[in-house]
């Protein structure tokens, strides 16, 4: 294993002391060390933002912390879920009084944790409603939404609660903008090589060279097909081929755009593939308002690359454009 | 006797603890199959931090199966953590305040467990998880027990019907957790999470078996 890791079984510890001693303009400890908090929260009188997960992810989960974006993360060993005591102990830290609105992904750990921590808070009179990301068009046909997992598209959920808690939106406006973004937002992955979690110490699943597999989730989660790994102007297509017929999205529409790497593929890759597809999302009469490519939300060392599409109206585009400030993501208001 | 004493009862828990151990890798490797290969490493994580936590000179089965709950609900997380740690503190709460234990209030604690279980992760019979093992094992319990009125005798049928639940696991397609995005892929392997309740439910039986035959 080709790895900087001391025990592997400590990467998660090893890993969030050095993500607080580099951030910590930002970020701070809290008493549980599974939980992260913004320096700015909590904001009294305002909803806090909370969301967690699996580690492996960098910059996703704790890279979101900071100003107008998440207040408090829950954070897991590597690709499992935080623990029920986790979640509660990030909704306490980022509870202004105003409520909490727990943004996360749908993944069977991740739900009966939050369920469990919810009631914990509730019994402590800490209100929690959440919302389920589910972008991930491959991880279930279409009708059955609900089953689809959360991928990339979470970054957009958090930017919109976010930014509607910070414009002093109730907890029922923060839940409803931050699931207009989940609702109107669709993501796919294309995987080139597996990942290693550290203390497995080998892949537990095998993408044979030449070979790219469509649809696969960021845990390593088999996709939808395996095929020829082909040019990158061909892979763009088909990529935005299954995006944009699931919502549908429609000549005319406003999107934001968010190419992510899965963890090793160069950026340089990322921007090859973001150049075809921009020209076919404009060829299909849809207007970019804003893109990001980058290593948003990764999958430890896999190649590969996640397209994620969010349809915008005039409140996700405030909400989108609205400034923040954090490791994972810093922009400045339009 | 057709009961064991709550203060001699923490031997269940160390021997649940010492056969997760010796199969850590063993349910890593079923794990790794058609989920992402930690089951084993994050159950024995659990698992052994509840031997260091218990004193097992006082300990009684309440308490061990109370500080494995707590372990499990507060340390562990992923999905294993909420379902066993519910699984232990339902055990834990149906022995609260019971200086011995029989097979009805045995009965009791599993069927509770089960139910608990059911209502937290959203599964049913036949979706490729624990429950096909756990359901059918406390199912078999009750009418054994029904039966003949011999703890031992159910606890018998109970683990008969655990492994014939876990191997049932091999040809269904997983519906719900990480293993339900591979559809029809996840059909020939053993789920993890019955294979982990089946041999917990044995191990738990045959310490049972032992206290009873003590007595």
């Amino acid at each position: 294993m080709q790895r900087f890791v001391n025990d592997p079984s400590m990467a998660v510890e090893d890993m969030l002391v050095g993500f607080l001693k580099s951030h910590g303009d930002l970020v701070e400890g809290t008493e549980n060390p599974r939980v992260l908090k913004s320096r700015t929260a909590p904001v009294k009188g305002r909803v806090g933002i909370v969301t967690g997960g699996g580690s492996g992810h960098k910059p996703a989960f704790i890279g979101y912390l900071g100003r107008n974006l998440v207040d408090a993360v829950a954070v897991g060993e590597i690709f499992s879920s935080p623990t029920a005591k986790a979640f509660y102990d990030a909704f306490a830290a980022a509870d202004g009084g105003a409520g909490v609105a727990c943004l996360y992904g749908n993944y069977a750990g991740d739900n009966m944790n939050v369920k469990m921590a919810r009631e914990l808070a509730e019994e402590d009179g800490i209100r929690v409603m959440t919302v389920v990301a589910n972008d991930d068009v491959p991880s279930a046909p279409k009708g059955e939404e609900k089953k689809r997992r959360g991928v990339a598209g979470e970054i957009f959920m958090w930017k919109a609660g976010g930014a509607k808690a910070a414009l002093g939106g109730s907890l029922e406006e923060v839940i409803a903008a931050a699931q207009k973004a989940v609702d109107n937002t669709r993501s796919v992955g294309v995987g080139l090589t597996p990942c290693t979690i550290p203390a497995v110490g080998k892949p537990n699943f095998a993408i044979e060279p030449g070979t790219m597999e469509v649809g696969i989730g960021h845990h390593g989660e088999p996709g939808i097909a395996v095929t020829d790994l082909t040019s990158a102007d061909e892979v763009a297509k088909s990529m935005v081929d299954i995006v944009l017929p699931d919502l549908p999205f429609k000549e005319g529409d406003e999107v934001a755009v968010l190419l992510s790497g899965l963890g090793a593929t160069p950026v340089m890759e990322l921007y090859i593939l973001y150049g075809r597809m921009a020209a076919l999302l404009e060829e299909k009469g849809l207007t970019i308002h804003r893109s990001y490519v980058g290593n948003y939300f990764t999958s430890l060392e896999m190649m590969g690359a996640t397209l994620t599409v969010m349809k915008l109206d005039d409140e996700l585009k405030e909400l989108i454009d609205f400034e923040a400030e954090s490791m994972g993501l810093t922009q400045f208001g339009r | 006797m057709n009961s064991f004493a709550n203060r001699d009862g923490a031997v269940v828990v160390r021997e649940m603890i010492r056969v997760i151990g010796e199969n850590r890798a063993y349910l890593s490797e079923i794990d790794g199959a058609i989920g992402d290969g930690d089951h084993g490493v994050n159950m024995d994580k659990g698992f052994s931090l509840c031997l260091s936590r218990v004193d097992w000179e006082t300990a009684d089965f309440t308490t061990a199966m109370k500080t494995l709950s707590r372990i499990l609900l507060m340390e562990i997380g992923g999905s294993m953590g909420p379902i066993y740690g519910t699984f232990f503190d339902q055990i834990a709460k149906g022995a609260k305040d019971r200086e011995r234990i029989d097979g009805s209030a045995f009965s009791a604690m599993l069927g509770s467990a089960a139910s608990e279980i059911e209502k937290l992760g959203g599964a049913v019979r036949g979706d490729k998880t624990l429950l096909d093992s756990l359901l059918p094992a406390v199912e078999a319990f009750d009418a054994s027990f029904e039966e003949t009125g011999d703890f031992a005798k159910a606890l018998t049928a109970l683990q008969a019907a655990a492994e014939e639940g876990r191997e049932s696991t091999r040809d269904m397609v997983a519906r719900v957790g990480r293993a339900s995005r591979l559809g029809e892929r996840s059909r020939g392997v053993l789920d993890a999470g019955a294979t982990s309740c089946c041999l917990l439910l044995n191990s738990m039986a045959e310490s049972v078996k032992e206290l009873l035959k003590e007595e």
